[in-house]
Formats: structure tokens, C-alpha cells, sequence
């Protein structure tokens, strides 16, 4: 069993096989970090650049530190000190750093397609840091591995993604992940902020979290951002978390066992009260930790496949 | 004395609806002389003139692309008037009109005369269409009736919509004075604001925000409504949509003076194409499902669509060569709009021959007055021969524009242009003809 | 693989289980004892050998030693240039090696390449007093200056050869072979 591409940019085509081998490895890769030495030489000689052209703290150090624990050479760019204010252009960019010998890329991006756009100009193995509200899978894939650490069998459980899904790349994700599984995935949240035709992807659609939360395992409560107020999916934050924000009180009605996810960085008070967040049934932190064997997992994975990357995956 | 004849078995003239054969006779840069027969001993003519015996191919009146960007003033790099006219030759086109969105854009009498006199010596005949706003701002008129007297054949703010009703109501009674029609690029820009692709399943996949189908039913419902108010000809640009295409055809059964034109990439592609995250594919309106494909054929089919337009929107590779949500809006397609057309409409057996080139002749000259009459003595000297089951490849290195953006490169099609005669003289001819 | 390989046997069970007995009984020998040891086996029969160590010594020194096993993968200087990646299996090692005798356990030495990952990777762990390496087959062809303490069976081989370690835990039998390519 090999990861049969050279590069790691959504879920959706990806294979439950794979998708079972990336949790796996990242299985042995969380044992490396809990060690007193959480290094292996595995990747030494190879050098990563980390493409961050949004903010981002945790996925970028997360990132950070699965490279460095594998003793991966990193170079970290972020479109605040590049030429890129000076208008210089992705391809231009990645081509120039790639001519100084790299040789995987790991991007972030508020376009989407940005990743697959990336293989096409440069020969470096890329990986999906988030692009756009389109794919991010490594969170995907942590999300799917503190689940299967907990339940040990992901097959046959009720996920439910709370928030907005329409901008959420962290839902698209999930929804991929968790069906190829064996999941059942419902989605909840104001209509504005449910995309057309969502329903489509195999999901069960709510627009009443107190219906949504029927019989459900896992919440995925997504981080609600104050700009869709500003453009107008909801009236007001308040009337939000009146309506969607996730307390104690409505987890009176769950399943004994169930678990609280976010894929952070969390609202406190808005989607997710603080006794939620901070309460036995949260892997919010676990996921945290999860995200680096992940990543570890990932570039492991993609490094150890093939001397020379493909270009498949950009047109699946 | 005639200098060049062409006869040929399947002469089409769609504004006469004459189909058989014939001859043309034709001196300097007006038809001579038509006869309804073919030639076939061309061995009775003097050496100085020249023959093409067409045999079996089609010999048309010159094909008309009434939607067309040339990036000239402003975007030379992208397309000039003469590179613009030459991919209209050799896709079969004698004639083009071109769109206002240049830099400056065509709001005065001196853009008008300008574009006009560079195309004096252009292998096609260009027709200028003038904006309907100054500086297509959507905020004041252009000097519409100055522009007029300068050659132009209709106004639009192509590429935007008009946003102001009353604007366009302004615009409209405008044009009726001078006897123009206006051109309607319909696009509610607040339901379509940042939106890249059609807002469908595909978009939701993909996470990229979308633009409605409603966005551009609303403007087709308001102008036509704006339209028999008004009392002036409509003309709706690029028409997507399943819901516009079903107002279009109220509005003609109710007698309006609405016309429409479909390009070939809305009755060819799909949004599924879009996981390809392919820069090519993002147009405006953008190309939408496969219901509105079938909308849209229907539409051709029984006549609520008038004609076929390429809206050929030549960009730079630095431009397209950018992330997706980075790249502009359009896709060239004067080369590659007749085989597509031949392919899909009539190889398919939904329109007859004799029906695709009414839409790409004889209907956009009458929408815009344009000064055609077919294979008549005195008319212009425009012809196209095209050939049916001519087989070829969509080719990026045989493209005349100056730009590359096609989505259609590798595609295998099958009819092609294989002589495009303008003003009496063959502008092109297909290499693999002799 | 169409190519034809024959297996001959150079080890059967009770001899190997003999073998384990006095690799034992050499390793108390050398230490003078059994005290601060621990034993770590190579993944997989490298791990199920240092089983049966653990169960020889416990035997004769009447002391239970710890037991860890390794997966060396993250360890390997041929990650990148490898066609297929191996599957990587979680290390356990869940005592301190710092300060302990360690007694490495692999069942064939050829290269000396997977001794010199384990090697990085106990050493990634902690400071050991020393480590010991035990191998059931030698079979020669070193490519790094690399050789055991304890060792089963010298059997010289040719390159083209494989020498095959079954082991009743996860093959049902126990002994050594050697695989040979047949000339047709």
C-alpha cells in the first residue's frame, strides 16, 4: 500500500485506502512526538518551504514543526515580507524559490485551486494548507484521526458540521473525509450560509441544531467570522449564537459519548461557550496535537513515494 | 469584367433563402453577377481572372461575429484591430463588431473614427458598437448621437451591466431616436458581486463563490420590460441561462423587438469542466449546467435565439496565468466558433446548415442594419467557403489572435473555413487547400 | 516473480531454538549477569527473536528484563530514493534506555544499513551505558564498519541470495534458509 500521488490536495480524491494510511502513519508519528527526542532523520537533506499567503498560526507552525521533526530543511515565506507587495506573481515566486533547489511546497491560500495551480508551474511535491473555502485536507485528516483514536472505527458514526459551510474549507473537508469512511454527515447552520445544492455531496441538511442534534457523535463547530455579518448572511452575531452557538445546555439532548471539535481558532461565547470547549467531551487540544503527527504522516508519505513527482491529481 | 468567380453545388444564401447551385461573378469589391449554376468547364474564362471552384463545400455570404473584444486602443498586446481581424478570416468571418470596453473606451466620435480607420486595411470589415455610459461607468450617456454619425451600428456597456434603470431607460430612447438598437450584457451585479463561475453544485464543491443564473434573469426580464416601455429594438449579449432563454421566447410570441445571440462556449461546456481549475474556462456570464446547455440548443433551435456570437475576449498569458480567483473574465473564440457550431449544432442534427448561417449572416446584419444583401449585383464581396467534414484539431500554435486563452485547445472538430473572401479579396485560405 | 527460486534449509527448529539458548547464555556470560539490561528487537522477527531472549534469560537468571521494540523505517537513508514506501509501525519503548546495557536484536546481518538506523534510533531515546548486538545469521557483505557482539551462525552467501529467517510466532515453523535463484 502506497500513497499513489505526488501531491496532497483535497480529500475528495483521495481513496479510503489512502486516506487509512495517511491515519495510520500518522499513528507511529504521534509516538515519535511524545518521546523525550521528538526527532527522526527521516527527511534530512529535503527542504520544505512553507506558502503562507493568509494568516495563520496554528496550521503554519503545526506545519513548522512536523518538517523540523523530521529533520527537514524549512523555509518559511508569508506574503507580508516577500516581493509579492511588490507584485510579483505566484508562479514567479514559486519558480524563483524552487530554482534554489526545494523540493516540496506547502501553501496557503485564499485563492481556490491555488494548490493544483502550483503543480502545474513548479516540479516540487506540493501539499493543501487551505485554499480558499475549497479544500484544506490535512485538517480534514486530523479531524478524522482524533475521531478514530477515540472510537476506534469511524464507519457508522453521525457527524454534525455546525456554522458556515459556505465559506468553510474546513467543512468541505470534513464532509469528503468522514463520508469516505463511512460516516454519516449532517450539516447545520443559517441558510444563507448553506451553499446551493450542498446536499449533493451527501449530507443531511439542518437549519435547527435542536433537529441537528439528534442522535449525534461528533460536532464540528466551525469558527463564525464577523465579516458575514458585515456582508449581510446573518443580522447580528448575537441573533447567531442565539440561534446556532453551542452551550451546555443543548447538550443535554446527546448521546452519552459524544465529542466537541473546533477546528479553531475559537469564539468563546459565540459558537462554542467556554464550559463546552474546556469540558471532558472536547479533543479541541488533542486535535491540536493530532495536527502535527498529520502532518508529519503527510510529508512523510509524499517524500518516501517517488524520486521524481507526477502531476496526477490535477485534473481528478 | 469579374476577377475572381467562385462556383460551386451548395451555395447557401440566407438572405435570399436560396440554396443550390451557383456562381458568383465578382469585380473589384462588389458581386458582379450571380448565376444559380455551377461551372463545372471553368476552361471558357481569360487567364487574368481568377476561379475557385468550391465543388462540394459551402459557399456562404461572409459570416458575421456581432460580439467581439479587440484590445485595441489600450490592450495592444493582447489583440490589435488588424491581428483581431485576422483570426475573424480565418475563422470564416468578413465581418466583426466590436465592443466598447477598450481603453479609452469607445464613448466618443474620436475612439469610433479611429478603430474605423485602422480597420480600413484589416482582413475583415469591422463594425463599431459604442457605450451606452460615459466611459462605461453606468452614470451618465456617452455621446451617443455624435458616436452615430461616426459609424456606429448599436450601444452597449458590454462587459458591465447598465445598473441604473433609469440609465438604461435613458439609454434605450436614446438609441430609438437614431434607429439603433441597444445591446444588453445582463448581469445584476450585486447578486453577481465576486462571484467567478455559475453558482451550482460545482461552485459549492470547489468553494469558489458563484453567480446566480437570477442575476442574469432579473436584467433580461427588466430590459425587456425597459424595451416595449420604451419601444426600442433589445438585443440581449451572450444569453446562459434557461430562465432567459424562456423570456426571450415570451417576449417574441408577444411581438417585442427582442433579439438574442448564444455563444458557442454556453452551448458547449459545462461547469463540471471547472475542478480543472482551468483560468480558460472563467467567462461572464459564466458557463453553467447542462440543463441550460440544453435551454440554450432548444433556443437555437426554435428561432428565440437570433445568432451566434463568439464574444471573443483575448487576454495575456500573465494574465490567465494566475490563480483562479485572480484571472479576468474571458476566452477567445473567433477561430474556433464556426467548427464549434458545425460540430455541435449541425453535425448533431439539430440545426440545418441552411439555419446555423442565417444565425451567423443574414440575422445579426438585420439586427444591426448592417449592409448586406447576399449573393446579390452591387452587394459586397464577402464570402465564406466553409468545409463540412473538414477534420481538425484545435491547435494553439495556428491561432491568429495574439492571444492563447482558449479552452477549446485540443479539442477535435469537425467543418472549418477553408476561404474567407472580403472586399473581392481572399484574406484566407485554409493551407491544406490548393 | 517468475523467476524460480529454491529454498535450502541451514537451520532447523531445535537448532535454533539452541542458537537463542546460547547467545543467552554468552550475554549473561559477558555482563556477569542480567542487571540494568534491557533488549530491544528490530521489527518484525528482530522483535520476536528479542521475545524469546527476554524468555531464555528470565529462564536461567530468573529476571525479567524490558523488552522494546523498534521500527527503524524513520530511520533509513533510502526514503526518498526507494520506489515503494515500506509502512512505518510504531516503535515501543516504553522504558528508560539511559544508563542500561542494551541488547539489540536483529536476525540477519547483511549491510550493516538497518543496524546503524537502530543504532540513531536507541540513541534518540537516551544515553545507554552500552549496547550489544545480537543477530542470529551473519551472512556477511558489510557496507558500513558495523559487527555483532552476539552471533548465531556465520553463513557466507552470495549477493544474489536471501537468507530467510521463519519464525513460529508469524510463520508457523522456525529456521533458516536460504533462497537461490535456479540457472534454467
Amino acid at each position: 500500500m502506497t500513497l499513489k500521488r505526488g501531491h496532497l490536495l483535497d480529500l475528495e480524491s483521495l481513496t479510503a485506502e489512502e486516506i487509512t494510511l495517511i491515519l495510520d502513519t500518522a499513528r507511529s508519528f504521534r509516538e515519535v512526538i511524545d518521546r523525550d527526542i521528538k526527532k527522526v532523520p527521516t527527511l534530512r537533506g529535503i527542504t520544505v518551504v512553507n506558502l503562507f499567503f493568509e494568516p495563520s498560526t496554528r496550521t503554519r507552525i503545526s506545519f513548522e514543526l512536523a518538517e523540523k521533526r523530521l529533520s527537514a530543511d524549512t523555509i518559511n515565506f508569508s506574503k507580508a515580507t516577500s516581493s509579492v507587495q511588490k507584485g510579483e506573481s505566484l508562479k514567479d515566486t514559486i519558480q524563483n524559490i524552487e530554482a534554489m533547489r526545494t523540493d516540496m511546497v506547502v501553501i496557503r491560500h485564499s485563492s481556490p485551486g491555488a494548490a493544483y495551480f502550483l503543480t502545474q508551474c513548479c516540479n516540487s511535491k506540493v501539499i493543501n494548507a487551505g485554499d480558499g473555502a475549497h479544500s484544506h485536507p490535512t485538517q480534514g485528516l486530523l479531524d478524522l484521526f482524533t475521531i478514530r483514536e477515540k472510537y476506534n472505527i469511524i464507519k457508522g458514526l453521525r457527524v454534525l458540521i455546525i456554522g458556515d459551510i459556505k465559506h468553510s474549507r474546513v467543512a468541505r473537508s470534513n464532509i469528503w473525509g468522514f463520508r469516505k469512511l463511512g460516516a454519516q454527515v449532517a450539516i447545520c447552520g443559517p441558510s444563507t450560509l448553506l451553499p446551493y445544492e450542498v446536499e449533493k455531496m451527501g449530507v443531511d441538511v439542518f437549519t435547527d441544531l435542536d433537529e441537528a442534534l439528534e442522535g449525534i457523535d461528533v460536532l464540528n463547530i466551525l469558527r463564525i467570522q464577523t465579516e458575514r455579518q458585515d456582508a449581510g448572511y446573518f443580522p447580528t452575531l448575537r441573533e447567531y449564537t442565539e440561534l446556532y452557538g453551542i452551550n451546555s445546555e443543548r447538550l443535554k439532548r446527546l448521546n452519552v459519548g459524544f465529542t466537541i471539535m473546533h477546528p479553531g481558532p475559537m469564539n468563546r461565547g459565540v459558537e462554542i461557550t467556554v464550559d463546552v470547549a474546556e469540558s471532558t467531551d472536547s479533543v479541541i487540544l488533542e486535535q491540536v496535537t493530532n495536527g502535527v503527527a498529520i502532518r508529519m504522516a503527510a510529508l512523510y508519505l509524499l517524500m518516501a513515494n517517488e524520486p521524481i513527482p507526477s502531476r496526477e491529481g490535477v485534473l481528478s | 469584367m469579374a476577377e475572381l468567380i467562385i462556383t460551386g453545388n451548395r451555395v447557401i444564401d440566407p438572405y435570399n433563402g436560396y440554396s443550390g447551385p451557383g456562381t458568383i461573378h465578382i469585380s473589384g469589391e462588389s458581386i458582379e453577377r450571380f448565376d444559380p449554376e455551377f461551372i463545372s468547364d471553368l476552361g471558357e474564362f481569360e487567364n487574368n481572372v481568377r476561379l475557385i471552384n468550391a465543388g462540394d463545400k459551402i459557399v456562404s455570404p461572409g459570416l458575421i461575429d456581432m460580439h467581439v473584444h479587440l484590445r485595441e486602443p489600450g490592450r495592444e498586446d493582447e489583440e490589435t484591430i488588424i491581428s483581431g481581424c485576422e483570426a475573424a478570416a480565418a475563422g470564416g468571418f468578413t465581418a466583426i463588431c466590436c465592443m466598447p470596453n477598450t481603453r479609452p473606451v469607445i464613448d466618443s466620435q474620436e475612439v469610433v473614427r479611429f478603430i474605423r480607420s485602422r480597420a480600413q486595411y484589416a482582413a475583415a470589415r469591422v463594425f463599431v458598437i459604442g457605450a451606452i455610459s460615459r466611459g462605461i461607468a453606468g452614470q451618465q450617456l456617452a455621446e451617443i448621437g455624435d458616436m452615430v454619425d461616426a459609424g456606429i451600428v448599436a450601444i452597449t456597456d458590454d462587459g458591465k451591466s447598465v445598473m441604473d434603470a433609469q440609465l438604461m431607460r435613458n439609454g434605450m430612447e436614446y438609441a430609438k431616436m437614431f434607429g439603433i438598437p441597444v445591446i444588453s450584457h445582463a448581469e445584476d451585479m450585486n447578486l453577481s458581486r465576486g462571484g467567478k463561475v455559475n453558482e451550482g453544485y460545482q461552485a459549492t464543491v470547489l468553494g469558489i463563490k458563484g453567480i446566480p443564473s437570477v442575476a442574469e434573469d432579473i436584467i433580461v426580464a427588466r430590459d425587456i420590460y425597459l424595451s416595449k416601455f420604451t419601444g426600442t429594438p433589445l438585443h440581449i449579449a451572450h444569453i446562459s441561462t434557461e430562465g432567459s432563454v424562456k423570456l426571450v421566447r415570451q417576449a417574441k410570441e408577444e411581438g417585442l423587438r427582442i433579439t438574442a445571440e448564444a455563444t458557442p462556449h454556453h452551448f458547449t461546456l459545462t461547469d463540471d469542466l471547472l475542478k480543472t481549475f482551468n483560468t480558460n474556462l472563467i467567462v461572464n456570464p459564466p458557463i453553467r449546467t447542462q440543463r441550460d446547455i440544453d435551454a440554450v440548443k432548444e433556443g437555437l433551435r426554435d428561432g428565440t435565439i437570433d445568432c451566434i456570437a463568439s464574444d471573443h475576449a483575448p487576454h495575456s498569458p500573465e494574465e490567465k496565468d494566475v490563480e483562479f480567483m485572480e484571472a479576468p473574465f474571458g476566452m477567445i473564440g473567433l477561430e474556433t466558433s464556426l467548427g464549434l457550431s458545425l460540430t455541435n449544432l449541425v453535425h448533431t442534427g439539430l440545426l440545418p446548415i441552411e439555419t446555423l448561417l442565417k444565425k451567423m449572416t443574414a440575422q445579426p446584419a438585420k439586427i444591426l442594419s448592417l449592409p448586406y444583401q447576399g449573393f446579390k449585383s452591387g452587394a459586397p464581396a464577402d464570402i465564406t467557403i466553409i468545409d463540412l467534414n473538414l477534420e481538425w484539431k484545435v491547435d494553439k500554435a495556428e491561432f491568429k489572435s495574439k492571444s492563447r486563452n482558449s479552452p477549446f485547445i485540443g479539442y477535435e472538430l469537425k467543418g472549418k473555413a477553408v476561404y474567407t473572401i472580403c472586399k473581392g479579396e481572399v484574406v484566407y485560405a485554409e493551407s491544406h487547400i490548393t | 516473480m517468475s523467476e524460480k527460486k529454491k529454498l535450502i534449509e541451514v537451520m532447523d527448529g531445535p537448532s535454533l531454538t539452541r542458537t537463542i539458548t546460547r547467545i543467552a547464555h554468552e550475554i549473561i556470560e559477558r555482563n556477569r549477569g542480567a542487571e540494568d539490561m534491557a533488549v530491544i528487537g528490530v521489527r518484525t522477527r528482530g522483535a520476536l527473536l528479542a521475545e524469546r531472549l527476554v524468555a531464555t534469560i528470565e529462564e536461567i537468571e530468573k529476571i525479567s528484563l524490558p523488552l522494546g521494540l523498534l521500527d527503524i523505517t524513520l530511520y533509513r537513508d533510502d526514503v526518498h530514493t526507494r520506489l515503494e514506501q515500506p509502512i512505518v509501525q510504531k516503535t515501543e519503548i516504553i522504558f528508560r534506555v539511559s544508563n542500561k546495557v542494551v541488547i539489540l536484536v536483529d536476525d540477519v546481518l547483511f549491510t550493516g544499513r538497518t543496524a546503524r538506523a537502530a543504532l540513531d534510533a536507541i540513541i534518540d531515546f537516551g544515553r545507554p551505558k552500552c549496547i550489544q548486538f545480537a543477530v542470529l545469521i551473519d551472512r556477511g557483505h558489510r557496507e558500513l564498519p558495523i559487527r555483532a557482539d552476539y552471533v548465531g551462525k556465520n553463513i557466507p552467501t552470495s549477493f544474489n541470495e536471501r537468507v530467510v529467517v521463519k519464525m513460529q510466532e508469524q510463520d508457523e515453523v522456525d529456521g533458516v534458509y536460504i533462497e537461490k535463484p535456479v540457472e534454467e
